[in-house]
C-alpha cells in the first residue's frame, strides 16, 4: 500500500492505493498518528484502494473517533464496490462518513 | 489442486494471497470475487498467525482447488494449532454508534457475508476452515 499525504491549512488529504489490510494497516495508523495535530478535516481518498479488510476497520474507527473527539471530522471519498460492501455487512457505513 | 505450506508468520499472508491469487488469474476468476478471496485470506490466515500456535510458531497449509457447476475455487486453511471454531462465535452488533463499537469479530463476520460457503471441522488434531466462493 502506498500513501500519498496532502495538506491545506487544517485539513489533511490521505490518498491510499493498494490493499489496506493486516500487512499495511500499521503503516496507516502510523500516518493517521502523525497527520492528527492541528487538523479538522482528515480526508481519506480511497480511489486507487483495491480492498479493505477488518485490520483496516480498526484504524479507520480510531482515527474517526479522535478526529471526533477533538472536534474535527474525518471523510472517506472514492469507495469502490467491495469496500463498500464491507462497509455495508459491518455497518460502518451508518458510523463513518462516506460520501 | 494445488497446495502451499508455510509458517504462519505476518509476512506470509502476502505470500499465501499471491499463491492463490496466481491461480485465480488462470480461471479468469472476476476481479470482485478475487478481491473478496483476498479479503478472507487476510482474516482467515490472519487469525491462524495471531492465535494457532500463539505465542509459539507453527506450520499453515493453504489448498486452493476450482470446481465446476457451478464454477467456484474452495479454498481450505489446515493448522495444526489450539482448536478454535471461529463459526461457533456469536456475529458482533453491526448497528452500534462509533463511541460503542469495537472491530473484534468483524474479520470473520465479512467472510461469512462475501463467501458463498464456510464449514469448520476439526480433525486429527487439525483445525480445517474451507470457503467457497462462486465465479
Amino acid at each position: 500500500m502506498n500513501i500519498e499525504k496532502a495538506e491545506n491549512g487544517t485539513e489533511v488529504t490521505l490518498s491510499l492505493s493498494g490493499r489496506l489490510d493486516t500487512t499495511t494497516a500499521p503503516q496507516l495508523e502510523e500516518t493517521v498518528q502523525e497527520s492528527l495535530t492541528g487538523t479538522e478535516k482528515l480526508i481519506m481518498d480511497f480511489e486507487k484502494l483495491e480492498y479493505l479488510s477488518s485490520a483496516g476497520l480498526r484504524v479507520l474507527l480510531t482515527a474517526h473517533k479522535a478526529l471526533m473527539k477533538s472536534g474535527g471530522q474525518m471523510e472517506i471519498r472514492h469507495v469502490n464496490e467491495v469496500i463498500h460492501e464491507v462497509f455495508e455487512v459491518t455497518g460502518f457505513l451508518d458510523v463513518l462518513n462516506i460520501v | 489442486m494445488n497446495e502451499l505450506t508455510v509458517e504462519a508468520t505476518p509476512e506470509n499472508i502476502q505470500v499465501i494471497t499471491a499463491f492463490v491469487d496466481e491461480q485465480l488469474e488462470q480461471y479468469d476468476c472476476p476481479m470482485k470475487a478475487q478481491a473478496q478471496i483476498d479479503i478472507a485470506i487476510d482474516e482467515l490466515f490472519g487469525n491462524i498467525v495471531r492465535y494457532a500456535y500463539h505465542p509459539e510458531i507453527g506450520s499453515a497449509t493453504v489448498q486452493v482447488e476450482v470446481v465446476e457447476e457451478p464454477l467456484a475455487v474452495v479454498i481450505t486453511f489446515i493448522d495444526q494449532g489450539k482448536p478454535y471454531d471461529p463459526l461457533a462465535k456469536e456475529d458482533p452488533n453491526v448497528t452500534l454508534s462509533a463511541e460503542e463499537r469495537e472491530v473484534g469479530g468483524l474479520g470473520i463476520y465479512i467472510v461469512k457475508k462475501s463467501m458463498n460457503a464456510i464449514t469448520y471441522e476439526y480433525k486429527d488434531g487439525r483445525n480445517i476452515l474451507k470457503i467457497r466462493k462462486d465465479f
